[in-house]
């Protein structure tokens, strides 16, 4: 995202050493600055938020028979009678500290209850994410090879259909039909009831968790519920890989190096998918990192579907108690997830292109 | 003009459209529309998405007369969940109401989020980008930082965390979504607004005193206005989605309207044995989305070709 890195030194030479580390780390600096900025930004609007509530906080934990004295009191004790930005000084070093307030539902900390959902969400997001990869990257590489014959119209269409699809409504017509209909797979949920509780969590994603307990049973049993979920996530990120994977490759397969090798005699597969492919990586880990932030978010909607015991699921019930605490913390955990792979995404580029390495 | 004058004109109102020395400023108007929907008229899929966008808004607009108003609220718990028949052709929901005469007038609420959304996103967006573009230096350093901090939030969760607090309607589901997808608008500003910064025209206005104000509204808006739109018909699509997403969740038009998401949340009880009442809904946005995710799609190839 940063133009620091790309306006560097252009005419850098393999000597100057120190000129190109010093761009490196004026990269990072750039990166760091702008990811500090958005992480303040985040939680600005969520401090609105909480404020722009219509509750008055204070009378919500005095009631309100109290006295004018209690009242004062208790609103000099939580910081409300602090200028605006000196409140959000302390909201800030709050949520730094990982104080998210109390949840209404289950009276534990925001930032316990996150910690403990968090890892479903991940088991189901990751999972999603490798098919929607393994699955829409070859399909964006073959339209782009056969652009404008069928196999390219398949694939545009398919991925045009995805990008169409309300996650929720599909999430219930292939409950509908595999697990309803046809029982190929199993219901809503992570895991029968009767399998619940088997397994001591060690990571949290109860598919590895059972495999290195050894329990092979609770194993099928919790795969045959995440793959439906799965497979809809993942189809809906292919789409979003394809078209962009084709955009990327017809923007290779342009260029003269690809008519330099034709020339040379190489195989059209050698060109399409190490020489063309090659070069495209690096767009590539940008668009899987914006994928994989989508489909935290795109959880909370997801998850109610599927009962997925993770963190959209909890937002969503927060949500309906009216928990906003617990809210809000979800909203940062996403959001600050969300920006640290923004800039995973923005640090890896010299990482993964040479080009970048030695010109930026 | 003059050479225009004394050229022959071809009869016929093609011509007239297609003419290379327009006679008035109308006419070369008209005339930049017609091509563009000649290279528009060509791709069979935008045209189905063209079809599908156009039937909605027929549909809103004459909701009245496909179904009857009060069949959207009427219940009628004898005659619950039943499957599709003449008199309900899409069933009743679970209490008693025509889902068709729901879907109906469904497309209204549809059509007002996506229009309000527009009207307050592409606003913004023009605000924020083209003084960005043009003025440069220290203003476009600032307010692209802020679109970048707005690019960076994750839109479906903020939405639903600013319903959750503004509590529950259409108005604050507007408000959400627009408050998370303008920074597409101003970067998009910007990079047109960049183009043009420099053209010879633009440096005429300024010779001739025109302010910084007025360049921006007279000479680079109407030029940026193409690509805004392109971009809006296929975020459209992704508007419609997440009003659904988060109808679906609570968060949006209250019961008993007849807000598409809202009414797939509902059948979901009755899932497996009524399937109709959840699935019907979720088809209609389903369609709605994908049309203008053809329409846009073709306009977007359209422009494409008209720009090389």
């Amino acid at each position: 995202m940063s133009a620091t890195g790309a306006a560097g030194l252009a005419g850098a030479t393999g000597g100057d050493r120190l000129r190109v580390a010093g761009s490196i780390l004026r990269r990072i600096a750039g990166v760091f600055v702008s990811v500090v900025l958005t992480f303040l930004g985040l939680t600005c609007v969520t401090f609105v938020i909480g404020r722009v509530v219509p509750i008055d906080p204070v009378l919500a934990i005095v009631g309100d028979h109290a006295s004018d004295e209690v009242y004062q009191r208790v609103r000099a004790e939580i910081g409300l009678d602090l200028p605006i930005y000196a409140q959000y000084g302390r909201y800030l070093v709050k949520v730094l500290h990982g104080d998210f307030g109390t949840s209404v539902i289950t009276s534990r900390p925001v930032l316990e209850d996150l910690l403990r959902v968090f890892p479903a969400t991940i088991e189901l997001s990751a999972l999603a994410l490798v098919i929607g990869i393994a699955l829409g990257i070859p399909a964006g590489v073959i339209a782009a090879a056969h652009r404008g014959r069928w196999q390219d119209q398949l694939i545009r269409f398919a991925s045009l259909l995805g990008y169409s699809m309300p996650v929720f409504w599909l999430g219930l017509v292939g409950l509908l039909l595999f697990y309803a209909k046809l029982g190929w797979v199993a219901g809503p949920g992570r895991v029968d009831t009767g399998f619940d509780d088997i397994v001591e969590p060690v990571t949290g994603l109860l598919t590895i968790d059972s495999l290195l307990a050894g329990e092979t049973g609770v194993f099928w049993n919790a795969l045959g519920h995440i793959v439906l979920p799965a497979s809809i996530l993942g189809y809906l990120s292919l789409a979003y890989v394809a078209r962009m994977t084709r955009s990327f490759m017809l923007g290779q397969l342009g260029q003269e190096y690809i008519l330099a090798a034709m020339a040379k005699g190489l195989s059209p597969a050698r060109i399409i998918w190490v020489h063309a492919l090659g070069n495209i990586w690096v767009q590539l880990v940008t668009v899987i990192a914006l994928t994989f932030g989508s489909l935290l978010e795109g959880a909370v909607l997801t998850e109610t579907v599927f009962a997925w015991p993770g963190l959209g699921l909890y937002m969503k019930n927060s949500l309906y108690n009216a928990d906003l605490n617990a809210v809000l913390g979800g909203t940062i955990l996403v959001g600050t997830v969300y920006i640290l792979l923004n800039m995973l995404s923005d640090l890896t580029y010299p990482l993964v292109d040479p080009r970048a390495r030695r010109t930026a | 003009m003059i050479e225009g004058e004394a050229l022959p004109q071809p009869p016929g109102l093609r011509a007239w459209l297609l003419v290379t020395a327009p006679a008035s400023a109308w006419q070369a108007r008209l005339g930049r529309w017609f091509r563009a929907w000649t290279s528009f008229r060509r791709n069979g899929l935008g045209i189905a998405g063209l079809a599908i966008v156009l039937a909605l808004v027929v549909m809103a607009i004459a909701a009245p007369l496909i179904a009857s108003p009060e069949a959207v609220t009427q219940q009628a718990l004898a005659a619950r969940l039943q499957p599709a028949s003449w008199a309900h052709p899409f069933g009743t929901d679970e209490l008693g109401r025509d889902i068709f005469a729901r879907i109906v007038f469904g497309a209204r609420i549809t059509l007002t989020i996506v229009f309000l959304v527009a009207a307050i996103v592409v606003p913004i967006g023009l605000c924020i980008g083209l003084p960005a573009g043009y003025l440069g230096g220290a203003v476009d350093a600032v307010l692209m930082r802020v679109t970048d901090i707005f690019l960076a939030f994750p839109r479906l969760i903020l939405a639903l965390a600013f319903a959750a607090a503004l509590g529950p309607g259409i108005e604050n589901v507007v408000i959400a979504i627009a408050l998370t997808a303008w920074p597409p608008y101003a970067r998009l500003a910007r990079a047109e607004t960049l183009t043009w910064r420099r053209a010879e025209f633009v440096l005429a206005a300024e010779i001739q005193g025109a302010s910084s104000l007025r360049i921006l509204r007279t000479q680079i808006l109407p030029l940026c206005l193409p690509s805004v739109i392109v971009r809006l018909t296929l975020d459209m699509a992704g508007i419609i989605v997440t009003a659904a997403g988060l109808g679906f969740l609570g968060l949006g038009a209250q019961p008993p309207a007849p807000e598409w998401g809202a009414m797939v949340s509902t059948g979901r009880q009755v899932l497996l044995d009524q399937w109709w009442v959840a699935t019907i809904p979720g088809l209609a946005i389903f369609i709605v989305s994908l049309g203008f995710n053809l329409l846009g799609d073709g306009l977007r190839d359209a422009s494409d070709a008209r720009g090389g």
